[in-house]
């Protein structure tokens, strides 16, 4: 067990020092009368800073991240981070601006924005990008406003988006949040939208579409340009989930499809860390009917070549987020791009497909295939086989923690029972992509030996199986302490 | 270029046959021509890194950080010291590389920090429910407007004028989907509670809740037990907007009554960073604690009786729940709550209110000598924590213009966001300001309102690296 910052605090001990003080030491009743004081201090820990280290250092040594090992967590892109994009984000140039400083003092981190918005603009096959989004559902919801604005706009007020069965949770909340329906569509027998049900549910109700290509299901939707047609002829607009970017960068943009708006995960496609669930960035690119309804500010490059903000826009959906966006992600995405450039970036495409193929190629006798077809940066296969031997898939996830190898994303999409989905990502060697097939081997050999060995796994980590279900049923969802008064809700 | 690609050729030559293809473009032979780019990106060429890091340092080397001036602007992003244990922490890749912790066994490290973080927010809002983190403190707003209204069933929210503009403009955006424009409340230096209670009684159906800034946006330190009562007797929630770090001093919200405080934690270990990554969180009150958004992290036992933390209540979160979710948000900022809980872990329980009491003072030293300027009265005229707003006998914008030539950052001009506010300047001190830079600030203000720019020190650079 370890014990908790707080619970190592000692009283009198301190880790902070202060600047004495230089002005006169007014009294606190005349700095701030009593009514509006606090009376009893925040109960925070009193460590060393040596006992901070120690204990932030252990708690590091019971964390995982890419620099640990593979983390094959299909849909979400876990790449390595280079090095590089986090010297680059501390350069004080960039990290130590104020977002309020007059733009003369700013222009290299205009110049950095606006080029990184042309960037991801071609790279998506658009007219213009924001980068205001601070994460992907965050670009969910700024899509969704800009097609409210913009049917708005030609005096329409349609209600429903259509999204498909084996979409990201976040979209029918986004699309909730948005203030519109969704409409779920089903899939077909290869794993793409089903054509039949989408004319079904095509009305002048439509609002729009949302849409993973290659889905998440990791296949491509081959049918696209007949759905955007369709969309379309409705006057609805397609959005581009683009959580599954890294398999077409280069080969096939979301513009040319027929989508009409893009959004960006800097922190998958684009290296950014993510930071032990964040902070991502979510821009997103436009198709140019969209422009005038972009978050402000906007960044506008003036006659003397200097560049500016400016609010200029009535039509503006208005602003997402406070100030301009996640900005020492953002450096981190362009440094990244610009590492790569274009032919980089289509290579990183061609490998991360490479590397789901052939992992899929090594297991998928071990399981059922939903859809036997070419994947793309990921694949989806069914645990269900394991159900006879009285497992499921948490238990394979769980076992793969004792052969050291992080799980893949587990239930997800709905449609397929048992899922387990794998994306290995392209900065995985080959070593690395068989020890993940040998492990998955290892695992389905196990659960035909000894179940038991699945069903109470994992057994060399910190902790073992831990009791989610007593958790959510009594939630302890902060430290009490011994001074804490009790009372029927347990807090203060 | 460079090159984060693996494989040896040999490594391809293996892996196209184990696939049983013999290129990688065959891989992509489902998708239609009529959808393929056919053309190479039209980017620019890949770089070496030392070529990358010359690009990136010629960029940052086109700004000019507020860290290498004497800054007095603040409004939502202040230059407190950040301590190198925490980018020491943060800097970890164990957990800067990590994913959300899915998978609880192998992430101990991120739930255990975040589980204190939470209670780190709660000790510091005084309200017994906080989440893992929001965007930043606009966003954090809006779901917090979307979280009373789903409570109360009502749709309107009355919002002072003191909450920041920025916030007030997200909330607007954010819930233009799902709710009617906030109604405004008048705000000098603090707000007007007669304006408010009048709203209130105006408005025939109660709002879903009501939303201050403490302290305002003009620095000024609102009654918010006053706006609590007014609130909870229209039957609406109270929604505090707060500084964490100013809650070293202030009475926390939980102690006057708040359900819901959200705010911006940049101060609390973070950099500037041009305005983001920052720090949104969210407290609530126990009855809304199965309406807050995001994550939240829980203590549990092994099968063993061990103790361990898992992600919780996620049958409020979009991955479970989808479209009947209390929100969208699925990656949060949970890097940036890491270094706040290190911060305030450093900072501790007295020093937290030490830093606290002496931004302060500092603040308190430096309107007492603005205000003995000709011409230059307190906007701001009673207590303030670290930021306070001062009329001048010129508009703000021109003197702050004049000021930058001269090494100052003098402050935001308040007209920037509120009509007939030309000449108000909000002004922050943090407690990397020294008295001899505000007295230096002090006498090029009075130079620059004098219209000779040329009187005061030239500055000496705070911090320049």
């Amino acid at each position: 067990m370890t014990e908790t910052i707080f619970e190592r605090s000692r009283p009198g001990r301190r880790a902070y020092s202060l600047p004495a003080c230089d002005v006169p030491e007014l009294p606190l009743d005349e700095l701030v009368p009593e009514a509006l004081r606090r009376a009893v201090p925040a109960r925070l820990p009193e460590a060393s800073e040596l006992d901070l280290v120690r204990h932030f250092t252990e708690l590091s040594t019971r964390n995982y991240g890419v620099d640990s090992g593979m983390y094959p967590l299909g849909s979400c892109t876990m790449k390595y981070n280079p090095k590089i994009n986090d010297r680059v984000a501390a350069l004080e140039g960039f990290r130590g601006l104020h977002p309020y400083q007059p733009e003369e003092l700013v222009q290299g981190a205009l110049e950095l924005m606006v080029t990184l918005e042309r960037w991801l603009s071609e790279i998506a096959g658009l007219d213009a990008t924001t980068l205001q989004p601070a994460a992907g559902a965050h670009g969910e919801l700024t899509g969704l406003l800009l097609m409210r604005a913009y049917h708005a706009a030609q005096g329409r007020s349609p209600r429903r988006i259509i999204i498909p069965d084996t979409a990201h949770g976040t979209n029918p909340a986004s699309v909730v949040m948005a203030g519109y329906e969704p409409l779920a569509v089903g899939s077909d027998a290869r794993g793409e939208m089903s054509i039949d049900e989408l004319r079904s549910v095509l009305s002048d109700d439509v609002a729009g579409l949302m849409l993973t290509n290659p889905n998440t299901l990791g296949l491509f939707d081959e049918h696209i340009v007949e759905i955007a047609a369709l969309v379309h002829d409705v006057a609805g607009l397609l959005y581009y989930d683009g959580a599954n970017s890294n398999a077409v960068m280069g080969i096939s943009r979301p513009g040319d499809m027929g989508f009409d708006i893009v959004h960006f995960n800097t922190h998958k496609t684009f290296s950014t860390p993510h930071g032990g669930g964040g902070p991502g960035a979510g821009p997103i690119a436009v198709r140019d009917i969209l422009v005038p309804f972009l978050p402000t500010p906007v960044i506008e490059r003036q006659a003397d070549g200097g560049l500016r903000f400016t609010s200029d826009r009535p039509q503006s959906i208005g602003k997402m987020r406070t100030f301009y966006g996640n900005f020492g992600v953002l450096v981190r995405a362009y440094t990244y791009i610009r590492a790569l450039g274009g032919e980089g970036l289509r290579q990183v495409s061609e490998i991360a497909v490479l590397n789901a193929n052939y992992v899929f190629a090594g297991v998928s006798d071990l399981f059922d295939v939903p859809y036997d077809r070419r994947c793309m940066h990921e694949f989806v296969v069914s645990a269900s086989p394991l159900k006879e031997h009285g497992v499921r898939a948490l238990d394979l996830a769980k076992r793969l923690l004792d052969y050291d190898v992080h799980p893949p994303t587990t239930y997800f999409p709905l449609i397929v029972p048992e899922a387990l989905m794998i994306e290995p990502t392209e900065t995985e060697s080959k070593e690395s992509l068989d020890r993940l097939i040998a492990a998955l081997r290892a695992v389905v050999a196990d659960a035909a030996r000894d179940p038991e060995l699945l069903l109470s796994a994992p057994h060399d980590m910190v902790v073992g199986r831990l009791d989610e279900v007593g958790a959510a049923r009594h939630p302890v969802l902060r430290q009490t302490f011994p001074d804490d008064l009790p009372t029927p809700e347990g807090d203060a | 270029m460079t090159d984060f690609v693996p494989h040896s050729d040999d490594d391809l030559r293996a892996m196209l046959d184990a696939v049983g293809v013999s290129s990688t473009a065959e891989l992509f032979s489902e998708i239609p021509d009529g959808v393929r780019l056919g053309r190479p990106l039209d980017l620019p060429a890949g770089l070496s890194e030392s070529e990358l890091f010359a690009d990136l340092e010629r960029l940052a080397a086109q700004n000019t950080p507020a860290t290498s001036l004497i800054s007095f602007l603040g409004a939502g992003a202040y230059d407190h010291y950040v301590p190198a244990v925490v980018d020491a922490v943060i800097g970890r890749s164990e957990f800067a590389t990590s994913y959300t912790p899915y998978q609880p066994e192998r992430s101990q490290g991120m739930l255990q920090a975040i589980f204190e973080f939470q209670t780190a927010i709660c000790e510091l809002t005084a309200l017994p429910v906080a989440n893992a983190s929001m965007y930043d403190a606009g966003t954090a707003l809006a779901e917090a407007v979307m979280l009373a209204c789903a409570h109360t069933g009502r749709t309107g929210v009355v919002v002072s004028d003191g909450v920041h503009p920025e916030y007030r403009q997200v909330l607007c955006t954010e819930t233009a989907g799902c709710g009617s424009p906030p109604t405004p409340v008048a705000c000098g230096a603090v707000t007007d509670l007669e304006s408010l209670r009048a709203v209130l009684q105006e408005m025939g159906a109660g709002p879903a809740a009501v939303v201050l800034q403490q302290p305002n946006f003009f620095g000024g330190l609102e009654d918010m037990q006053a706006a609590s009562a007014l609130a909870h007797d229209a039957g609406a929630l109270l929604i505090a907007v707060v500084d964490p770090l100013s809650l070293g001093l202030l009475a926390p919200p939980g102690e006057y009554g708040a359900d819901v405080a959200v705010g911006e934690a940049q101060s609390l270990g973070g950099h500037l960073d041009f305005g983001g990554p920052y720090l949104g969180f969210m407290a609530v009150a126990e009855p809304l604690l199965r309406r807050l958004p995001g994550r939240l992290v829980g203590e549990t036992v092994d099968a063993q009786g061990r103790r361990g933390f898992v992600l919780t209540l996620q049958t409020r979160e979009q991955h479970i729940r989808r479209e009947k979710a209390t929100s969208n948000i699925c990656s949060n900022h949970a890097l940036n709550a890491l270094a706040a809980l290190v911060y305030l872990s450093w900072l501790g329980k007295q020093g937290l209110p030490e830093l606290a009491v002496l931004c302060a003072r500092k603040a308190a030293y430096l309107r007492a000598r603005l205000t003995q300027l000709p011409g230059v009265t307190a906007f701001t005229d009673g207590p303030v924590f670290r930021e306070f707003a001062v009329r001048l006998p010129r508009p703000a914008a021109a003197v702050a213009a004049a000021l930058v030539e001269q090494g100052f950052l003098a402050g935001l001009d308040a007209g920037r966001f509120y009509d007939g506010l030309d000449d108000v300047l909000v002004v922050a001190v943090t407690e990397r300001r020294t008295r001899a830079e505000m007295d230096a600030f002090v006498d090029a203000l009075a130079g620059a309102l004098a219209g000779d720019t040329s009187v005061g020190q030239p500055p000496q650079a705070a911090h320049d690296d």
